[in-house]
């Protein structure tokens, strides 16, 4: 069986997601992750979907459940790159991923984890200066 | 008007098939005209409705069907399945609901992005879903 | 048709006197003031009735008044050509129709001339006629009613892509001033253009202004609130500005929540989007000082 590869960027995880995805690839991508983010310790994961032609409930239930998996392994999940056509298609299913963050593209999405490990614990807000 | 002799039968057994069902709408999509966001509606729309038919009716037929009313053009997806039925389609439709472990979002939201959408199902009769984007 | 021994004399008539039967046409054509508006000329009127004629007569040698058969399609086409020029013109329905209708009385002036004393063969003759050329001025008609359609539907579009216009404030910073109500066919196009321009400028910040929207119903709100999710779900973060009074206490009666960052002004947005990307606007330290504006 095929496997979504995962690559190591700094103290992050990157996914790219290119290929159609069917249910068993979903939650090998699941079980892949959750074991890397221990083993490496990294502290968080970018997923980039800007291949992916649609994002249906099933697929936007694996990327909320990564976010969880990874924030409680303290590992911030980024969704980057998705395209506007999927957005709205998404908005009107119903499904607004509020527990993923997400980037426009996966630099971005590297610079939101980095902004993350420079702040200390406390600070939540975006108020960086310049 | 009459429909176009374009249609796709296409049996839906496992979710390998649900991918291949989303390939041949997205085609046939394509080859309507739809818009690119409408394109993705009911790509999106095709993912659910075949994975609902797979999880909860046991899998069934999706037609695909290039249809016209006068000067619009506009794709039309049949979903049959032979499985328990759907007891209260009203409920059924309701974001939230759900029988088994999705999110319940499977048949409202697939609703919401169809600009036709009709359930026909009673218990042990199976399920027969209509639903249509159009230019 | 049916093949019969003695064809039946308005094919003889067509066939054979359509030269003489054009300039009574067009004189009618005329005298019903078909050229006064200017929006068509002489030359084009004469042309196109010649054509017809030419091609109503070959038709009607061929398939005698059966209007749907093959030899017609010419014909068909070429009325179908001329209707819809005569709409995207802006020619009334009367007078597209006419143009059709008035090729009747040259016709029954001609079966006249022609029948002698045999008052059978004209009046079935004059049925003829008229069943020809009702046939070919409903085709016209509806021709004619499709392209108005298709002359909507386009400027529908048009308007709602010219009032849309998405423009760049700063590195990352977009707005999109909405004037005019929002109905739901434009603020999907809205919407559109919105998400589209944030991916082309990879802008982070997208500032909606209201200010020239007058009012805002439920489902304007809902339209808003969908473009502001499905922004966030793409990376980017939009702020509402411009509401006015009185929508915020429709919105607030309506039990609708905007649930989004909102400012009074543009400008007051504008300040927030240039501090989310690290940039503020400060007065210059020069000896004369200008307007604080970026």
């Amino acid at each position: 069986m095929d496997r979504i590869p995962i690559l190591k960027l700094g103290s992050a995880l990157l996914v790219t997601i290119q290929v159609d995805m069917h249910d068993r690839l979903a939650t090998a991508l699941q079980e892949d992750l959750t074991e890397k983010i221990v083993a490496t310790h990294a502290k968080g994961v970018l997923i980039d979907i800007s291949a992916l032609e649609i994002v249906d409930s099933f697929i936007g239930r694996m990327l909320d459940h990564i976010a969880a998996i990874s924030r409680m392994l303290d590992a911030e999940t980024v969704v980057v790159g998705m395209r506007p056509a999927v957005a709205i298609t998404l908005v009107e299913l119903g499904l607004s991923l509020t527990g993923v963050k997400t980037a426009l593209d996966v630099e971005r999405g590297m610079e939101m984890i980095r902004r993350r490990l420079d702040e200390p614990e406390v600070a939540d807000g975006d108020d960086a200066g310049a | 008007m009459a429909t176009t002799p374009a249609r796709d039968l296409m049996e839906v057994r496992s979710s390998d098939d649900v991918v291949r069902v989303r390939q041949q709408v997205r085609a046939r999509a394509v080859e309507v005209g739809l818009s690119l966001v409408d394109q993705t509606k009911i790509v999106t729309a095709a993912s659910e409705l075949a994975r609902n038919m797979l999880d909860y009716g046991g899998g069934g037929v999706a037609t695909i069907e290039m249809v016209t009313d006068g000067h619009r053009r506009g794709l039309r997806l049949t979903f049959e399945d032979q499985g328990p039925g759907i007891a209260d389609v009203q409920l059924a439709l309701k974001d939230g609901y759900t029988s088994g472990s999705g999110l319940g979002l499977g048949l409202g939201g697939a609703k919401r992005l169809c600009n036709e959408f009709t359930i026909d199902s009673a218990p042990g009769r199976g399920t027969r879903i209509v639903c249509a984007r159009w230019m | 048709m049916t093949p019969r021994s003695q064809p039946p004399l308005i094919v003889k008539i067509l066939s054979e006197q359509a030269s003489s039967l054009l300039p009574k046409w067009t004189a009618l054509l005329k005298q019903n003031g078909i050229l006064a508006t200017g929006r068509i000329k002489e030359t084009e009127l004469a042309t196109q009735c010649r054509t017809v004629l030419d091609l109503l007569a070959t038709a009607i040698a061929a398939a005698g008044l059966d209007v749907a058969a093959a030899p017609y399609q010419p014909l068909r086409d070429l009325l179908a050509d001329i209707s819809r020029s005569r709409a995207i013109q802006g020619f009334s329905p009367s007078e597209t129709a006419s143009f059709v209708f008035s090729l009747k009385p040259p016709l029954f002036e001609a079966i006249d001339a022609a029948k002698g004393s045999d008052d059978a063969t004209a009046l079935r003759a004059v049925q003829d006629v008229t069943r020809l050329i009702d046939a070919l001025g409903l085709h016209t008609m509806e021709v004619f009613q499709k392209s108005r359609e298709e002359v909507i539907v386009r400027q529908q579009r048009e308007i709602a892509e010219l009032s849309t216009p998405v423009v760049k404030l700063w590195e990352g910073v977009l707005a999109l001033p909405l004037i005019g109500t929002l109905d739901s066919q434009r603020t999907q196009i809205v919407m559109e253009n919105l998400l589209e321009s944030i991916v082309a400028e990879r802008a982070e910040i997208a500032i909606i202004d209201i200010t020239g929207v007058p009012t805002v119903d439920t489902l304007t709100a809902q339209h808003l609130l969908k473009t502001v999710s499905a922004a966030r779900l793409m990376g980017a973060d939009c702020i509402i500005s411009g509401i006015r009074p009185q929508i915020a206490q429709t919105m607030v009666h309506l039990g609708v929540e905007l649930n989004v960052v909102s400012k009074a002004t543009l400008a007051d947005a504008f300040a927030v989007a240039l501090r989310r990307v690290g940039r503020t606007v400060a007065p210059l330290k020069t000896v004369h000082r200008q307007q604080p504006v970026g």
